[in-house]
């Protein structure tokens, strides 16, 4: 979807405020709202493109103005909500709904670990010819879609260069809306900083994207 | 570990200290009734938060570099094979586990940057900082990159190529930091000590601190 999240090559947000010395979390909130955003997937109700989707989902004012924790507990909501962990009258009350039971968590502290060395790979070990070899030029796809997609409008339409094949992967746009997995190859691909925005760019500066196979054409 | 000295943004105050207080009690609401429904093990959360507070951070990344710069070898494996040299000194999983690393030179500078929402290298820098996630670093370092290392004290010479890592898909990006002239001398863990979050990232290089400077 073309909302505020897409927001590579835009003007107007200001400086970029580094901060000394900073803490992992700013404020206890912040980690109790990171930790419940990754116990709550565990429960395999969504997938982590779905939950991406949900923050773009916010409204673009939101977006802008909301802190970064602040957006994923609003995106848990509404996940939790869809997928019938938690109702809106528990979300509201803060009480469970007479009679609910009681369930088991999926994650446990002892799990943790486990959680974090794993880690959830994307990748796919299956065939899937490539379509593209490096050092060939191809063109990003012009979609619009009104779904979750990872092709950044700034580089729609945009001619540039297969860097590398970096093998098989998930396709966000179908899993993010639980249609299927989808796999197919991902490419590195090297766009010149002024294919991208003019001659206001360095003739010598690149832009690497990595993209699905369905956001490439031939060139 | 993470600063840069004399960064012209590292004294003024932060608008995110500023937090509103029903956003806290909103989380702990949530929180306890996830609990109360069994759906969350708060022992589970604090497991999660103590990981990336004291375990997994900036320190993982800055031990990989150093090995690069100590060991030709592992510093071709780490170039071609990040996933599986990143892993030879204990480190992967999550947001970790398709890992490419990109080489500064003197003549390629890269920049990592996640346009659409805040993809890092969680398993090697730990949690990104809020300036990685905010909308004027991730809108302007694909459009200006020159100008966002400006902002970071950083100028590159115009023969420098820029490339910049827009890191929207499962790959995740390390920038192997040019080793600083004058540190020769140093151990592997002296060196690791000299690396920071923001030289992994793009947006520094790894300097010798003169005696005496502050941290």
């Amino acid at each position: 979807m073309n909302s505020v999240h897409d927001m590579g090559g835009m003007h107007g947000m200001g400086p970029i405020e580094w901060e000394k010395n900073e803490p992992v979390f700013h404020a206890s909130w912040e980690g109790r709202a990171f930790a419940l955003s990754l116990a709550m997937g565990l429960w395999r109700k969504w997938t982590l493109d779905g939950l991406r989707h949900q923050i773009e989902r916010i409204p673009a004012a939101d977006y802008l103005r909301m802190f970064y924790y602040e957006k994923w507990v609003a995106a848990l909501v509404e996940l939790m909500v869809t997928a019938g962990l938690a109702s809106r009258n528990e979300l509201e009350s803060g009480v469970p709904a007479l009679g609910s039971p009681k369930l088991n968590p999926p994650l446990t502290a002892e799990k943790v670990p486990e959680m974090i060395s794993k880690g959830a790979p994307a990748s796919r070990n299956l065939p899937a010819t490539p379509r593209f070899q490096p050092g060939q030029r191809v063109r990003a796809r012009n979609i619009n879609p009104i779904g979750h997609t990872r092709l950044p409008r700034y580089a729609r339409g945009k001619l540039g260069t297969i860097h590398l094949d970096h093998g098989v992967f998930v396709f966000p746009d179908t899993n993010a809306h639980l249609l299927g997995e989808h796999p197919q190859r991902v490419y590195s691909v090297r766009f010149a900083a002024r294919e991208l925005w003019g001659d206001q760019a360095s003739p010598r500066d690149a832009v690497y994207i990595d993209m699905w196979d369905e956001y490439l054409e031939a060139a | 570990m993470d600063e840069i000295s004399g960064h012209p943004d590292s004294d003024h105050d932060h608008k995110h200290q500023a937090v509103p207080s029903d956003l806290a009690l909103r989380v702990k609401a949530l929180e306890s009734l996830l609990v109360e429904k069994g759906l969350v093990d708060p022992a589970a959360l604090d497991a999660l938060i103590d990981t990336y507070q004291h375990k997994v951070g900036p320190g993982n990344g800055a031990r990989v570099v150093a090995r690069a710069w100590v060991d030709p070898a592992y510093r071709e494996r780490l170039l071609t094979h990040a996933d599986a040299a990143i892993a030879e000194l204990g480190y992967g999983g999550m947001q970790g586990e398709h890992m490419v690393v990109v080489e500064n030179t003197p003549k390629v500078h890269n920049l990592v940057v996640c346009t659409l929402c805040s993809c890092y290298p969680w398993a090697v820098l730990g949690l990104p900082p809020v300036w990685y996630k905010s909308a004027p670093y991730r809108s302007r370092a694909v459009i200006d990159p020159r100008g966002v290392l400006r902002e970071f004290g950083l100028e590159l010479a115009e023969d420098v190529e820029v490339r910049v890592w827009d890191s929207t898909a499962d790959l995740r990006y390390l920038v192997l930091p040019e080793r600083p002239a004058g540190t020769e001398r140093l151990s592997e863990a002296e060196l690791a000590g000299l690396v920071s979050r923001d030289a992994m990232v793009g947006v520094g290089k790894v300097m010798l601190a003169e005696k005496g400077a502050a941290a």
